[in-house]
């Protein structure tokens, strides 16, 4: 929910995310670390800055929604739905265990998720069809959903692109994590799916790209949302798997890798130094 | 029996009954209003009707994404299209995630005739019924596809209907309600019963009544409602005959046929048994009725199939 908060602030909690994650996915002994950490500034600043929802807003109607397609980044929704309130974050050490509600992928069982997601190529056509309601009511909530680039080859997106270009769905907002990598490699080389902006363009859509990282950035794009009247906004973050750990960016192996207990250490204390430079601004 | 409209026209007039009263419920088709007899739909409430293009992953994942704001929402496509090309939307999208959208498979079964095997959906009812949340329909006559579109409409869960496109016969009926979940005795009898569902019950009516004229006493149930399965309605008809007879427009792996087998034998109810289904196979061309009277679902075939069974 909208709190103003400042982009110091922002940066502040970025970091305290990171920490959050790692220490759950650690616990749970299982995570999609990377894809966690290139997607958590983009929730953080919908979360924080953008969304019109709250724990008491998620049954109105006309609350903002948020889809998030790439539902393997579960981690990182998870601690930022934790911090905005939705359930007690001590929850999260429950993680992947027996009975616990919190899965390896979205379920409405966890208070604030909106949709069960996980199986890929599924969250633009429901954010399309939510964005069609909205359009029916003349309601003035805005759909968001997450996408992953290596997600981009699940040909269930490219029809969706279509129907929300043809229903010129401006309440609509994708977002891709573009961080390059999947699972087998670097995107580019497993399956092209770019270039977005040519395409979605061709489909009817607004289209433009950000820093995926730098908080005041991710702010001004999705405040400006929709881009143009009539048609769906894509915003193409260029982000990095791993993000904020040095030995994880950039790197395949940390897909879904736990870090080691001494990885862990390395990890906290850049992610300490990282606080003492954003508090020293 | 009197012959009356295809299922298919019956739900659409159904569907546009409720429509106008209710500016709430939208249907959604992929290239699939004139099959789904829904073009007078589209002409009279144009602003209720969503179409998505030849785009069935796209159908039910919009469909999931309407439902999930409130909508009431029916999304229409060929039965071979929609619970294979669109599965895991149904599986996750609507089902996991409990967004009450209800599907409506037309030109079920073998309706398509000649344009053969792609068209024909032989599978729909096994891989639905592996699914959990959704009630799966299968109407009989004019009469129960009037209702369970709307037992559909008033329920919040998901839902799939299956429908024929041959103008079906009113079926006699000692039940004069419509259960959702519960058998329909059309006929009582207590020397075989008949189990069928959808465009198959009027014929095994036919040949029941073929039967009696030969003194064998035939109980013909439409089992409407294959998910949640009436349990209860079927061991007590198994109970009171002497043998078990079921008929399906559907492959015999995952129907019906199978789940009443199922039901019996972990009940310990051990009777003469038998299933006519679509054998594991590529379709013969003909059309619907040639193609069933092939394997014999038809008013001969369930004929000989019972005096086959009572010979055991």
């Amino acid at each position: 929910m909208k709190q103003d908060y400042s982009n110091q602030e922002l940066q502040v909690k970025a970091i305290e995310y990171r920490k959050a994650l790692l220490k759950y996915i650690k616990i749970a002994n299982a995570g999609h670390t990377g894809g966690d950490l290139s997607c958590i500034d983009i929730l953080n600043v919908l979360y924080n800055d953008i969304l019109n929802v709250s724990p008491s807003s998620i049954n109105d109607p006309k609350r903002d929604r948020y889809i998030q397609s790439k539902g393997h980044a579960v981690e990182a929704l998870y601690v930022v739905l934790a911090g905005s309130g939705f359930f007690k974050a001590s929850d999260l050490e429950t993680m992947g265990q027996y009975k616990s509600h919190y899965i390896g992928h979205p379920t409405k069982k966890v208070p604030g998720v909106e949709q069960n997601t996980g199986a890929l190529g599924h969250g633009l056509p429901i954010a399309s069809g939510i964005a069609l309601s909205g359009k029916k009511d003349g309601a003035n909530f805005r759909v968001f959903t997450l996408l992953g680039d290596g997600e981009m080859a699940e040909g269930s997106n490219w029809e969706a692109a279509m129907f929300a270009g043809h229903y010129q769905l401006d309440n609509l907002v994708a977002i891709i994590d573009h961080n390059t990598l999947q699972i087998t490699g670097m995107v580019q080389n497993v399956m092209r799916s770019n270039p977005y902006k040519d395409k979605f363009e061709a489909f009817g859509w607004a289209v433009t790209e950000m820093d995926g990282h730098r908080i005041p950035e991710i702010r001004e794009k999705l405040y400006i949302t929709p881009i143009q009247a009539g048609k769906p906004t894509l915003i193409v973050a260029n982000t990095v798997k791993g993000k904020g750990i040095s030995f994880m960016e950039g790197k395949r192996k940390w897909h879904h890798k736990v870090p080691t207990d001494a990885e862990m250490e390395i990890a906290y204390t850049e992610l300490e130094q990282a606080l003492e430079e954003i508090s020293r601004l | 029996m009197k012959l009356g409209i295809a299922n298919q026209q019956v739900f659409a007039n159904t569907l546009a009954e409720l429509a106008k009263k209710d500016t709430n419920l939208y249907t959604v088709t992929s290239d699939s209003r004139g099959s789904g007899k829904l073009e007078k739909f589209g002409e009279d409430l144009p602003e209720q009707i969503v179409e998505v293009g030849i785009a069935e992953q796209n159908l039910v994942g919009v469909a999931a994404g309407m439902a999930s704001t409130g909508k009431k929402i029916y999304a229409v496509s060929p039965s071979c299209f929609l619970t294979s090309r669109s599965l895991e939307q149904i599986k996750n999208d609507v089902c996991y995630a409990d967004n009450p959208v209800n599907l409506v498979g037309i030109s079920a079964g073998v309706s398509y005739g000649a344009l053969g095997s792609t068209h024909h959906s032989m599978h729909d009812l096994a891989v639905l019924r592996a699914i959990n949340n959704i009630t799966i329909l299968v109407p009989a006559d004019n009469y129960e596809t009037e209702m369970a579109v709307k037992a559909s409409y008033t329920s919040n869960t998901p839902y799939f209907i299956r429908l024929g496109k041959s103008p079906m016969y009113h079926l006699p009926r000692r039940d004069t309600t419509f259960q959702s979940g519960k058998i329909a005795v059309i006929k009582e009898g207590s020397d075989v019963v008949f189990f069928a569902n959808g465009e198959t019950v009027s014929k095994a009516y036919e040949a029941a009544i073929e039967l009696a004229k030969e003194g064998v006493d035939v109980a013909v149930i439409s089992l409407h409602t294959v998910k949640p399965l009436d349990k209860s309605g079927i061991l007590n008809w198994a109970n009171k005959c002497s043998a078990v007879l079921t008929i399906e427009e559907h492959a015999e792996h995952g129907g019906i046929g199978e789940a009443i087998a199922s039901v019996l034998m972990k009940n310990g109810v051990y009777k003469p048994f038998h299933l006519v289904g679509i054998p594991d196979e590529y379709t013969i061309t003909g059309n619907q009725t040639e193609i069933l009277s092939h394997y014999g679902i038809s008013k001969q075939g369930i004929y000989e199939n019972a005096k086959k069974l009572l010979q055991r």
